[in-house]
């Protein structure tokens, strides 16, 4: 094999694999991308039941009912649309009325969300993003927890 | 006091490092030795200032002083004295002052131990490893001072993130910032030898061990915050794929890439421009992964502590680092002597193929970790890229990386025999095929994937053991011979075998738990009992339980197997007052390498308790392969011709060159 030879093995392996590494990005992609939408844009779009899509915003007060076994019903709102939410199984420790929320699953004909996994990843500093910036546009954004926390008198350098 | 004490020595270290950065390389540019030897002592005066520092930060933990703002924030006088420790550097900006800490050692090491090396390479990576220094130094005082003050001093701390109050993050984010700023010193070697325009078998030599250093705790904190998130989120997940989990997988694969790509250089002489690009790249991602997890771009279940404001900043360096480095090795890796030759069928050639596998792989992390930050920037769409998107561009990728693994080793170097290995590895692929029969036998049909997945684990752990086997010439020779070969086979030998062998094993674990995992959930009144596989857990009832600052709900169940006790196990809710948070405590119970795993809901108005059961086969495996790997690269790392900084040229045409 010449050097010529060996220098195009190489280049060819090479761009063999990053043509791999590339087609399946693209192909993984388009399948398995799953779009974030608040309840009112859930509306607006009028997003069709089955398409499998989070929705985040916050667990309205007073919504959450508990059925047989585990499963257990409530709303989720971002003050301007509310959208049903049903769920069956454990909800995650810090899952409570008033705070944030992110369910994933799919609208059923019916206009229920059913979600096969809720998560309420924050705590008193954290909240999801996702939620936190839908909240910020809607302009319902509480910043209680802030509050709460920022009586803290401010550092000062010495 | 002690705070300001620390403030002022950071203070003295960014001087230093200034100093460090700048009058060694004037010095290796006017090739004058006394401005080049400024390097050596200024590295670890700027360490021991650093360590001041840090010491100062975890004296105000320990004595509780919540006149500082970082300790009231993160602390509370009734934690125990090992979360206090933990609490320095478990929020934002302790955790920037331990990776300038570490950042340190490992520049005070070099002037340290790099007594062989040529005095103008040891001087210009000191100055751009303490440039690094600079930066950090510098963000950290500007932007995030962990020694600012209160007035009026409050009475009691706000505590620590109940979640990061656990033996397992106690100690996972330094061996992870170990592993992440280790790679610093292989990219300051990269840029050293762009900026002298030289580099040779010698430079890999060199660095080599420090990239080994650096995967071994790359590898071990990856492991242990896999495990952390198993046992603490109570999903019984391991692997989430969560940006801030890619931030330290993407290093992780950049190291593993270099470590081989290295080898190549020192035995061959060969890739030199590929491997300096690979150093640059390592530690680039860690560089990105710090600007992931502090800048607050994302958010996450680790994402515990950021700052937005401070984005800007770390983008800054960034874009300075990555950038620079980038731009010097556009001018001058064509400068660089391409060294020996080799044929595509070859170790070289097998050594690039895992490269390119390897770097692909991490691609493909890093466009899904950042495609949805890209998208959201620039269109405002809002997606989520979860597991299914790396397990159909990951997966794919590794499968003929792990069929490829076995043949590396068996390969001589230049020219190689691929038939040859083939009919060597013969024994391997049986025990493969074997695997495969069995597995889809005893799952009466099913997917194909998983027999040929656990097939393709047992194959690779096989072939790792080949090598081993014939060098040693075990099942021909006495057995008393054979051990005494394998006493005097290369640490570097034996350090391949296991990290490959250890790949194998966290493979099969992987499958095994994704594949065979059983889950129960239901809602329990004490007296109930709830069944998995062939085990019986009986609910007896919960307790209170006091700790030192929380309260435990615990659940107490009776484990019975076909009717005998087995043993207990007491998963519990366990709430922390001052922060008014509740976290679940899980409750494992290990049998052999599987394990039963229970996890607590919500308790109901009428008494009854809902719980959530796993059993999860082989799940052990996955972390025990990692602990392998790690002391594969602990032997190589030992091994003797390692530590020698001499150059020594590779034997050509050795057929059996030992495989490291």
């Amino acid at each position: 094999m010449t050097r010529r030879q060996r220098r195009f093995s190489l280049i060819g392996a090479a761009l063999g694999i990053l043509a791999l590494a590339v087609a399946l990005v693209l192909s993984a992609l388009k399948d398995s991308i799953v779009f974030f939408n608040t309840p009112t844009e859930l509306v607006e779009k009028q997003v069709k039941p089955g398409t499998r899509l989070r929705i985040g915003g916050l667990v309205k007060e007073g919504s959450v009912l508990r059925g047989d076994g585990l499963a257990v019903r409530f709303e989720v709102t971002d003050g301007k649309s509310t959208v049903p939410v049903a769920y069956r199984g454990l909800l995650p420790d810090l899952f409570r009325e008033g705070q944030g929320v992110v369910a994933e699953g799919a609208l059923d004909p019916g206009g229920i969300f059913r979600a096969d996994s809720v998560l309420a990843k924050h705590d008193e500093t954290y909240m999801p993003k996702d939620v936190a910036d839908a909240l910020k546009k809607q302009g319902h954004w509480k910043d209680d927890y802030e509050k709460k926390l920022g009586a803290a008198p401010r550092g000062t350098a010495q | 006091m002690i705070a300001e004490f620390g403030h002022y020595a950071l203070v003295l270290a960014l001087a230093l490092a200034l100093v460090q950065a700048s009058v060694p390389m004037i010095g290796a540019r006017k090739n004058d030795s006394v401005l080049m030897a400024v390097a050596g002592p200024t590295a670890i005066a700027q360490f021991c200032f650093v360590a001041i520092a840090f010491a100062a930060l975890m004296t105000c933990y320990v004595r509780s002083d919540f006149s500082v703002v970082n300790v009231f924030e993160n602390s509370h006088s009734a934690k125990p004295l090992m979360y206090k420790l933990s609490g320095v550097w478990g929020n934002h900006e302790g955790s920037m002052l331990l990776w300038v800490l570490i950042l340190s050692v490992f520049g005070a090491l070099v002037a340290l131990f790099g007594a062989n090396l040529p005095a103008r390479l040891k001087a210009n990576v000191l100055a751009v490893q303490s440039s690094i220094a600079v930066a950090f130094i510098l963000f950290i005082l500007v932007t995030s001072n962990p020694f600012l003050r209160i007035a009026d001093a409050p009475l009691e701390g706000r505590d620590l993130n109940p979640i990061l109050q656990d033996p397992g993050l106690a100690i996972h984010p330094p061996l992870l910032y170990v592993g992440y700023v280790g790679l610093s010193i292989s990219f300051s070697f990269a840029i050293a030898a762009l900026i002298d325009g030289r580099i040779d078998a010698a430079w890999a030599r060199w660095v080599r061990p420090w990239t080994l250093l650096a995967w071994i705790f790359l590898t071990l904190g990856i492991a242990m915050g896999s495990y952390w998130a198993y046992y603490t989120l109570g999903w019984g997940g391991w692997w989430f794929w969560d940006p801030v989990e890619n931030a330290s997988f993407m290093p992780w694969l950049a190291a593993t890439a270099l470590l081989h790509s290295a080898l190549v250089m020192e035995k061959r002489d060969a890739l030199k421009v590929w491997t300096i690009l690979l150093a640059i790249l390592a530690f680039s991602l860690s560089l990105i992964g710090t600007f992931l997890v502090r800048s607050g771009v994302l958010t996450s279940v680790h994402a515990f502590a950021n700052d937005p404001a401070r984005g800007v900043f770390i983008l800054a360096i960034l874009v300075l680092f990555i950038g620079g480095s980038l731009t010097l090795f556009a001018l001058r890796a064509p400068l660089l002597k391409q060294g020996g030759l080799f044929a595509p069928v070859s170790r070289e050639g097998a050594l690039v193929l895992n490269n390119l596998f390897l770097v692909s792989a991490c691609a493909t992390v890093f466009i899904g970790t950042l495609y949805p930050l890209a998208l959201e920037a620039l269109t405002g769409e809002k997606i989520s890229v979860g597991a299914p998107f790396f397990n159909a561009t990951f997966a794919p990728l590794f499968v003929p990386l792990l069929i490829a693994v076995p043949f590396g080793p068996l390969l001589a170097w230049k020219r190689g025999d691929l038939l040859g290995v083939a009919q060597r590895l013969v024994g391997a692929a049986g025990i493969g095929v074997i695997t495969v029969a069995v597995v889809f036998a005893m799952e009466g049909g099913g997917p194909i994937l998983v027999p040929f997945a656990i097939g393709l684990a047992l194959y690779v752990m096989a072939g790792a053991l080949t090598e081993i086997v014939e060098r040693t010439g075990l099942l021909k020779v006495p057995l008393a011979t054979a051990f005494a070969r394998a006493r005097g086979l290369p640490r570097s030998a034996w350090g391949a075998a296991f990290a490959h062998f250890g790949l194998g094993i966290t493979l099969l674990g992987i499958i095994g738990e994704t594949q065979w995992s059983l889950e129960r959930i239901a809602e329990l009144k004490p007296g109930q009992t709830i069944s998995i596989r062939r085990y019986d857990l009986h609910f007896d009832g919960v307790r209170n339980r006091q700790g030192p600052n929380y309260r435990d709900l615990a659940a107490h169940f009776t484990v019975r197997r076909h009717g005998d006790v087995i043993g207990v196990m007491e998963p519990a809710k366990r709430s922390f007052p001052s922060r008014g948070t509740a976290i679940t405590e899980t409750a494992l119970m290990t049998r052999g390498v599987s394990q039963l795993y229970l996890s607590l809901g919500d308790p109901n108005p009428d008494g009854s308790l809902a719980v959530r059961l796993y059993y999860k086969p082989l799940v052990l495996l996955i972390w025990l392969g990692a602990v392998v790997m790690v002391v594969g690269g602990g032997l190589s790392l030992s091994d003797r011709r390692l530590r020698v900084g001499a150059p020594r040229p590779a034997r050509s045409k050795a057929a059996l060159s030992p495989a490291e």
